[in-house]
Order: C-alpha cells, then structure tokens, then sequence
C-alpha cells in the first residue's frame, strides 16, 4: 500500500474535491428534484407537462451525454462556466430527475384524502404540499432517496473524470496512468475513499429513517 | 377579516346561501349530476340521501369544487366558485367539509389538525388559535386529548375531531359526505349528536348521509337522488311518511323494513 501512503495527501485533497461535487450535487438536485415532483403534482397543466418531459429527457439520457452537452454544447451557445461548475450542474440535473421520481412516488405513498383534506380548510397547492402531503410523503421518500443520492456519490466520479479533475477517482487515474504505480494500492485507496463517504451516507440516513418514523 | 366577523350562525336565516343552477357533470359516460337545482339558505340543514351511486357525494363535493363540473353555476354568498387558485382556496376556507374517512393529518396532533387552518390560512397567532382549538375540542369532548395523533384515536373521535377542524374555521356553511358511514354502530352515536347540536346552534349544513334517524331529527329538507338527479325534496315528515315519487318509495320501502 506505500502508494496511497507516500501520496496521502493527494488522496485527502482527491477527497475533499469530491465531497465538495458530491456536497453541492446532493443540495442542488434535493432542491431541483423536489421542484420538478411539486410540477408533476401541479394543478397547472403546462407545470406538469414541464415535469414529465424533464424527467423523461434527463434520466432516458446517459449521463455522460448530459455532461458532454453542459461542458461543450452550452460553450457553443455562448454559455461559459469552469469544468468544476459545468460538472456539477450536469450531475445535479441528472440526479433531479431521480430525485423526483422518489419524491413522486412518496407523494402518491399519501391517500388523496390527506391533501384534499388540507383543501378543503383553504390551503392554496403550495401549503398543501409542504404542510401536508411532504412531510408524510417523506417517510416513504426517504429509503429510494437514499440510493438515487449514494448512486449519484459515486457519478460523482464520472464528473471527475470530465476533465474537473482533482477528485477522488482522477487522483487514483493520475497515480497509475501518468505516474505509473500499480493499480490495485492505488484504486483499493480510491475505492476506500467513496466507501468512507457512502458508508458515513448509509449510516446518516438510517437515523433520518428512524427520525421520520417516530414523527407520526 | 377576523373568523369572527364571518360567524354565519343566525345571522341572515333564511337568505339564499349556497346556490346551484343546472349543475350537470359527466364520469366518463357515467352522467353522474343530472340538471341539478338546488338552493340552501342559511340556517338551513338539508340531508341528502339516496342509493349508493346516486350522485350524492359527488354533488356535496362539488360545492367546495373538490369535484368540478361540467357545466352550469354554483354559487356561494352570492358569488360564483372560482375555477382554481387563491380565490378557490379562499372559497374553501369558508366551506367545512367532513369526509367519511375523517382524513386527519397523520403527522399532526389533535391539536395541531385544528389550528394548521387558522393560523396558516387566517394567519391567527399560534396561542389565539390554541385557544379557539381548545374550545372547539371541549365542545366535541376531545379537548383532553389534544396532545395525540389521529391513529391514537377511535373512529368516531377522529370524526369529531374533524367536525373542529371544521369549524375552526368559522365555515359559512358545513359539507358532511357520510360522516358516519366509517363508524362501527355505537361511535355514530357520539358523532350525529355534535351534528345535532351543530343544526341547532343554525349552522348552515349539507349533510349526505343514510343515517334517517340524523335526517328526522335534525333536518329542515331531504333531498332525494336517484341516478344522478334530484328526484323529490320535501320536509323529513312529509318525506318520510309520505314520499311522493316511486323511487323513493322502492328506496324507503327497501331500508325502513330492518
């Protein structure tokens, strides 16, 4: 294992870049996911339509090609943003669609009765989703949210190699090809480094599982 | 506007309050409401009963627009329901429904089932609206189990609890779409006696229900559907001694021989 210990601290910083994609990644397709379900749920026809053509597009897409669109074709519509933002903004798009189809899902966990309840006392669409039918939907939500986050820990890795670089998987690429030390040290230390973070997000969120359980 | 100034209870008795012209409205190629006309005034308490997939619910929920219409008006106070958005919810806000699967918050407290209308939608102080809550559950004997969620509670608790969710509005008029059918026989009881004295103290009411003993006792008028339309309204007494078309004869005839 003497390559991943004489090149510790390029496996840290390898680290700290990719929590920094996955920190990012994980609030903004929580946020753009929850989003794009309250569309699909919408009174408003052409919110839903919006919704649906999203989540259709964006998770039918592979998502090299989203990050291949975000990096070079907005450049050519005049668009112009570091690697870094372009890489994560590509992979907050492609979770959203995941996100909020785990989302959706949880809302329909919800009887129509919950929410038609809420507007029956006057509750506009807004408050009867954040007051009523998320809160219960998220029990529900919680588990598959779970996995689409921990698949998108390790996408993160895709974004690295998109020319980012200085992530996790990129460092394991430079110690091997440009460096030439031998492979298995090197990706057995990459590979301990997503298992740190995705163990430490298993963990995480099986305390949330038990938190929403009790709030009820 | 204060919940208060909007108390409907006795004021105005006997204007036209809730209103609907021509109501038709179509399931697929089911026509579920048929040339419906029917006015209620205030401190009126109309039950409206009939065979199961008569329209009964369908009508009493397109009142607060939980089911829209095809075609023709509803009013309500003199205005027509609007189509959609914060008009619509502001409609609602002066509409108490209860369902007959109660629909309690699950998440919530008894409590906090109570007030989330109030203060989310009236933007009443939390204390001002736990106070309102508490005396609306003392008056459905619940208030000493404020603190509990729905599923702690039995089903005729959970209905009462509804009926203050309700009223903690200050609804101009009250939509009870079978509030009883989900009951086991002794928890009806304690439910039809709340909706008695609701009636009693003029509160506006659309009651759909089987419960003929609710519609002897309580109502001003008895709407009869059948298929969809109004069939025959008269007073309980008339109605139920001396039905005038064939179908609620049959209908009757059916469910007063057990």
């Amino acid at each position: 294992m003497d390559p991943v210990i004489d090149n510790l601290d390029l496996y840290w910083s390898g680290f700290l870049r990719s929590l920094s994609i996955i920190g990012w990644s994980l609030v903004g397709s929580l946020l753009l996911g929850t989003l794009i379900a309250a569309f699909r749920v919408s009174p408003v026809a052409s919110l839903r339509a919006f919704g649906s053509g999203w989540v259709t597009v964006v998770r039918n897409c592979p998502l090299t090609i989203v990050l291949f669109f975000m990096a070079f074709g907005l450049p050519e519509l005049g668009v112009n943003a570091s690697f870094y933002l372009f890489g994560v903004a590509g992979l907050i798009i492609y979770t959203s669609a995941f996100v909020c189809e785990a989302i959706r899902s949880g809302i329909n966990s919800v009887s129509a009765g919950q929410a038609e309840a809420a507007r029956a006392i006057g509750l506009p669409f807004t408050l009867t989703l954040t007051q009523v039918v998320l809160p219960q939907a998220l029990r529900a939500t919680v588990p598959p949210l779970g996995s689409v986050q921990i698949a998108m820990f390790k996408n993160s890795a895709v974004v690295g190699a998109f020319g980012v670089g200085g992530d996790l998987y990129s460092v394991g690429r430079n110690l091997t090809s440009a460096q030439g030390f031998s492979y298995i040290p090197v990706l057995t230390g990459v590979a301990i480094g997503y298992l740190v973070i995705t163990l430490a997000a298993g963990a995480l969120l099986a305390v949330i599982e038990r938190k929403v359980a009790i709030a009820r | 506007m204060t919940a208060q100034e909007s108390s409907p209870v006795s004021a105005g008795r006997g204007e036209p309050l809730v209103v609907l012209k021509d109501v038709q409205k179509h399931f697929g190629q089911l026509h579920a409401l048929k040339d419906i006309d029917l006015t209620v005034t205030r401190g009126e308490v109309v039950v409206v009963i009939g065979p199961s997939g008569s329209g009964k619910s369908t009508l009493c929920r397109t009142i607060n627009r939980l089911e829209t219409i095809d075609s023709g008006t509803i009013m309500l106070d003199g205005q027509p329901l609007p189509e959609e958005g914060k008009e619509l919810a502001a409609l609602r806000a002066e509409v108490g429904m209860v369902f007959q699967s109660f629909n309690l918050f699950a998440h919530k407290t008894i409590l906090e089932n109570v007030t989330l209308g109030p203060i989310k939608v009236r933007g009443m102080k939390k204390a001002d609206a736990d106070k309102r809550a508490m005396e609306l559950l003392e008056r459905v004997g619940i208030a000493h189990q404020a603190e509990k969620y729905a599923a702690q509670l039995s089903g005729g608790q959970q209905q009462r609890v509804a009926i203050a969710r309700a009223l903690a509005m200050d609804p101009k008029v009250m939509l009870f779409d079978e509030p009883t059918s989900a009951l086991d026989p002794e928890m009806i009881k304690e439910v039809l006696d709340v909706m008695v004295d609701l009636a009693e103290q003029g509160m506006t009411m659309v009651v759909v229900t089987h419960e003929m003993g609710f519609a002897r006792t309580a109502a001003d008028r008895v709407v009869f559907m059948a298929d969809g339309a109004i069939v025959e309204e008269n007073t309980p007494e008339e109605f139920f001694t001396n039905p005038s078309s064939d179908r609620a004869k049959d209908f009757l005839g059916k469910i007063l021989k057990h």
